[in-house]
């Protein structure tokens, strides 16, 4: 386990950003206790510092997890991020949208959210914004294989659109963690859409 | 050009050659199921009379099972107990698919029968009559003349099973109503010599012999059903008489017969009716008594209910239940032991997938897994250790309460199964804790301190037999004492992860998934002895207590703290849990284990040390190293013991040493070795604690050797005898006495 790099930090918190802008320095400093990100095995754990004492301890081979996981760096350096980072997220996040109940199930197992489905939207969405997703009971929406999405379409653009089954926020594809595949998915969303 | 194909000769062949050779289901059924539909036969003369004799003797009318009789039975001896059935009785009825076939055939036949089988008949019809006298076991037949009589009965109707069962329950009423005091309990088991005053038929009278003959297993018997298949209900019935008679063994038994023979038949049959190996069906006899055995065996076969926990992180017990009953679950709180368990009854969409189960708002568990958590209950703040978390149910209730503070270390040594404890730690969004792939036994060299430890420990999961029936016969002995050692390497590393002087914890809660003593009191009986921790209330108000005692075996009686659940009496999966509460960091050594039996049991203490001495022998010679420093330290009190033994004064009995020692007590040599020993010892350590006492084991055992060899021309006693090996180890006098000289002069030196 080790700090992250500059290099690294720059990515992360790059992605970070288009989902919750500056709001970054709300992840770290906490009234809480001070959270930091760790590195171990090309995955960021995002740990309190009391944990992170202790997890000295554990040897690099056998220690498995820490904390929890905001997202992994790829091969080529590029940062995902992973359902795990959902919930503290969500709190900051600039840009949300607010999906009908009937539509909730659909995005949850893994459909894009259609315009007929969309209940509210934050205003000034751009295209390919970053946006989280939230039932109309604002419950961040965990959709496998990702919650995060982004808008392929902006706002003003949306307002005009008279079809209602225009897709409006596509799943960016992720790794899930947890939740296995629904036996009755049998699309795969766009892979890897790079933001 | 091989074939000859004339077309003008050319035979149209229909549907094609296969297809013909398999007329399809349909065409098979019809085969057996015909019989069925003809109408009732003309009985023969020989049956007439048969129905007119049982009128006599039944006095009631019996015609509808004759027509039947000719599919009943089979030619050889077996027909009283082996009933074949008709093509309409359900598929898990036993046997009978395979023998429909010769019934089938025996119908053919019916006209040719010789008269065995007419006596096989008689035997048959006068099974029926004997229903009446006593409710026989020989369900088969029962079941299979209900069946008969009732395929039409006197209104021209087919009765439904349960009817049939119903009208010959009236019969069998009316009958007893008629005979004098028969009990009705009474089976085959049970002597038959009273009833032969009553007023029956010698073919009845064959009958209750035969019948007699059932619990006189003998070898044909057994061997009989060793080679053919038994019908299932007989065992079942055989197995409930068994118990019965068990239960009230001094006026149910059978004369002449011992309980041992009953229960041997009655293991024999449990195993096969409920699929068990032998091993472990003779330990779950030793557990439970007879009845609660078959209420256990029972609950095993069917599931528990599902139930899940609500993850108090996310959400409330209130309002998931109002969310899942909106998915169109049906479901309940688990019962007031628990704020945070629900359990499903049914459900309309599958549990493990709703959108609150993806968010994390519950987790699937058992409701024997909420106790060692509540047992346990870490409180915030706290650093608590999970030994063995693995899928991580336990370890997430156990985050919650603590309401995502203090730390958690999630440990399992299976690196597959990790995966799904960084799962359900994420799902359920526990941000607390730290996840790592160590042997457990391997925890206080990585981290020690933890204020609260829980040690689910891997055990042979005969209380999950429900979920995982290949339990019932894949365990051994041999996995059981396998188990059962690593369980105690096991909580022995739990324990000490422990820190006793945590201000808020110093508890250790072990618990398993298993009903066997040796999981369970023995590995908890075997770490109070070993560490300094004592077992305190569970806090879990239902349950049974643990076992203080079991068969030849002893435990604490604060053992009596300690939980067991079972699955058919808290209809949730077999579980045991202990609580245990560390007071001391020191471990305790094993010398003052020794000095406290030592005082209690001396002459213990020599027969052990002359059991043991053949051991030493060998690894005497080769080692002069550490452990041959500690024998003389431990070695002293004995050698005291033994100059008490010997007739003189006992010196410094009551000298404590505190070397954190192995188990050295049983390895003291007898008599003369020990005194060479403590001597070559003298002779080699010069390490400064050591020497002091060293020395003075030296006066004592030249005080010991002095007085060995004024006995030495005494014949030896048994204890005393060495073995070739360790006498060639002796020195020579002269050597000795050199030796002896050193000391006095390391002695005057000091």
């Amino acid at each position: 386990m080790r700090p992250l790099t500059d290099d690294e930090t720059k990515t992360m918190f790059e992605k970070l950003s288009k989902y919750i802008g500056e709001n970054i320095k709300h992840l770290v400093d906490r009234p809480d206790g001070t959270y930091c990100f760790r590195l171990h095995n090309d995955r960021v754990y995002y740990i309190s510092e009391t944990i992170l004492k202790l997890a000295t301890n554990i040897s690099r081979g056998k220690l498995v997890s820490v904390g929890t996981c905001f997202g992994k760096f790829t091969k080529t350096i590029k940062f995902r991020l992973h359902i795990t980072a959902l919930d503290f997220l969500a709190p900051y996040a600039k840009f949300k949208v607010w999906v009908k109940p009937g539509q909730e199930q659909s995005f949850l197992y893994g459909n894009h959210v259609l315009k007929s489905g969309l209940g509210r939207i934050t205003e000034n969405t751009n295209q390919y914004q970053g946006v989280v997703v939230y039932s109309m009971a604002d419950v961040p929406l965990v959709s496998w294989p990702s919650p995060f999405t982004y808008c392929p379409l902006s706002n003003q653009i949306s307002q005009h659109i008279a079809l209602p089954l225009h897709i409006l926020s596509i799943i960016q594809s992720n790794q899930s963690t947890y939740s296995p595949p629904p036996s009755h998915t049998v699309h795969y969303p766009i892979k890897s859409v790079n933001i | 050009m091989g074939r000859k194909l004339d077309p003008t000769t050319y035979v149209k062949k229909g549907p094609g050659r296969k297809s013909r050779k398999q007329k399809g289901a349909e065409t098979e059924l019809a085969k057996f199921l015909t019989d069925e539909d003809t109408a009732p036969k003309r009985l023969s003369s020989r049956s007439r009379k048969r129905a007119g004799k049982r009128a006599q003797v039944t006095k009631k009318p019996k015609e509808s099972i004759e027509k039947e009789e000719p599919k009943k039975g089979f030619t050889d001896e077996n027909s009283e107990w082996l009933k074949p059935a008709k093509r309409k009785r359900e598929v898990g009825q036993s046997d009978n698919e395979d023998d429909s076939d010769s019934q089938w055939e025996q119908e053919e036949d019916e006209g040719q029968e010789g008269g065995e089988n007419n006596k096989g008949k008689n035997i048959l019809i006068e099974g029926d009559g004997d229903d009446n006298d006593d409710l026989v076991d020989d369900y088969g037949a029962l079941e299979d003349s209900s069946e008969g009589e009732g395929e039409v009965d006197g209104d021209g109707e087919e009765l439904l099973p349960i009817e049939r069962a119903a009208r010959k329950q009236k019969k069998l009423q009316e009958a007893m109503g008629q005979e004098s005091g028969d009990d009705d309990d009474d089976d085959d088991n049970k002597g038959k010599s009273g009833d032969e005053d009553m007023d029956e038929d010698d073919t009845v009278q064959a009958n209750l012999d035969d019948m007699d003959k059932f619990i006189l297993p003998g070898a044909e018997e057994i061997a009989k059903e060793g080679v053919l298949l038994v019908d299932l209900q007989t065992i079942h019935q055989r197995i409930k008489d068994n118990v019965d008679v068990l239960s009230h063994f001094a006026t149910k038994r059978e004369e002449g017969k011992e309980r041992t023979e009953y229960l041997s038949l009655l293991k024999k049959d449990l195993s096969t009716y409920y699929s068990y190996n032998n091993f472990l069906i003779d330990k779950l006899l030793d557990i439970f008594p007879v009845s609660e055995l078959i209420d256990f065996l029972e609950a095993n076969e069917i599931q528990r209910p599902v139930t899940i926990r609500t993850n108090t992180l996310k959400t409330r017990r209130r309002d998931l239940a109002q969310a899942l009953i909106n998915r169109g679950v049906n479901l309940d709180p688990l019962g007031k032991w628990s704020k945070v368990g629900l359990v499903i009854f049914d459900s309309s969409v599958p549990i493990g997938a709703t959108p609150e189960y993806l968010a994390g708002h519950y987790m699937l568990q058992g409701a024997s897994s909420f106790l060692p958590v509540m047992a346990l209950s870490p409180q915030e703040g706290e650093t608590v250790l999970d030994m063995s978390s693995a899928p991580g149910g336990k370890t997430t209730y156990m985050a919650q309460l603590m309401r995502n503070t203090g730390v958690i270390v999630a440990n399992d040594a299976s690196a597959d199964r990790l995966k799904s404890v960084v799962g359900n730690i994420h799902r359920l969004g526990v941000t607390n804790s730290m996840i790592c792939n160590y042997d457990g036994r391997q925890f206080p060299k990585v981290m020690g301190g933890f204020d609260r430890v829980l040690l689910d420990a891997p055990c042979s999961g005969t209380g999950v037999i429900s979920k995982d029936p290949a339990v019932k016969t894949s365990k051994d002995e041999s996995d059981i004492q396998r188990l059962a050692h690593l369980q105690k390497e096991l909580i022995l590393a739990a324990i000490d992860s422990v820190n006793a002087e945590s201000p808020s914890g110093g508890y250790l809660v072990y618990c398993t998934c298993s009903i066997m003593v040796e999981e369970n009191e023995w590995v908890v009986d075997y770490a109070l002895k070993k560490r300094n921790v004592k077992l305190v209330q569970t806090g879990l108000d239902f349950g049974k207590e643990g076992f203080t005692r079991f068969k030849e075996r002893r435990f604490h009686p604060s053992l009596k703290l300690s939980r067991r659940f079972y699955p058919h009496s808290h209809n949730m999966d077999g579980f045991f849990v202990a609580k245990l509460k560390k007071f001391s960091n020191t471990v305790p050594t094993t010398a003052v284990e020794k000095d406290g039996e030592e005082e209690t049991e001396p002459s213990e203490a020599v027969e052990v040390t002359a059991d043991s001495s053949d051991e030493d022998g060998p690894s005497n010679a080769g080692s002069k190293n550490k452990s041959k420093k500690q024998k003389p330290v431990p070695g002293k009190p004995t050698v005291s013991q033994k100059t008490t033994a010997n007739g003189k004064p006992a010196k410094s009995i009551g000298k404590k040493t505190t070397n954190p020692s192995t188990l050295k007590k049983n390895e003291k040599p007898t008599g003369q070795k020990k005194a060479k020993i403590a001597k070559m010892d003298g002779g080699t350590v010069k390490v400064d604690g050591e020497l002091k006492k060293s020395n003075t084991v030296k006066t004592e055992g030249e005080t010991t050797k002095q007085s060995k060899e004024g006995s030495r021309f005494e014949k030896k006693g048994d204890k005393q005898r060495k073995s070739p090996m360790q006498s060639k180890k002796r020195m020579g006098k002269n050597k000795f006495n050199k030796l002896k000289k050193l000391l006095k002069k390391e002695e005057v030196g000091q």
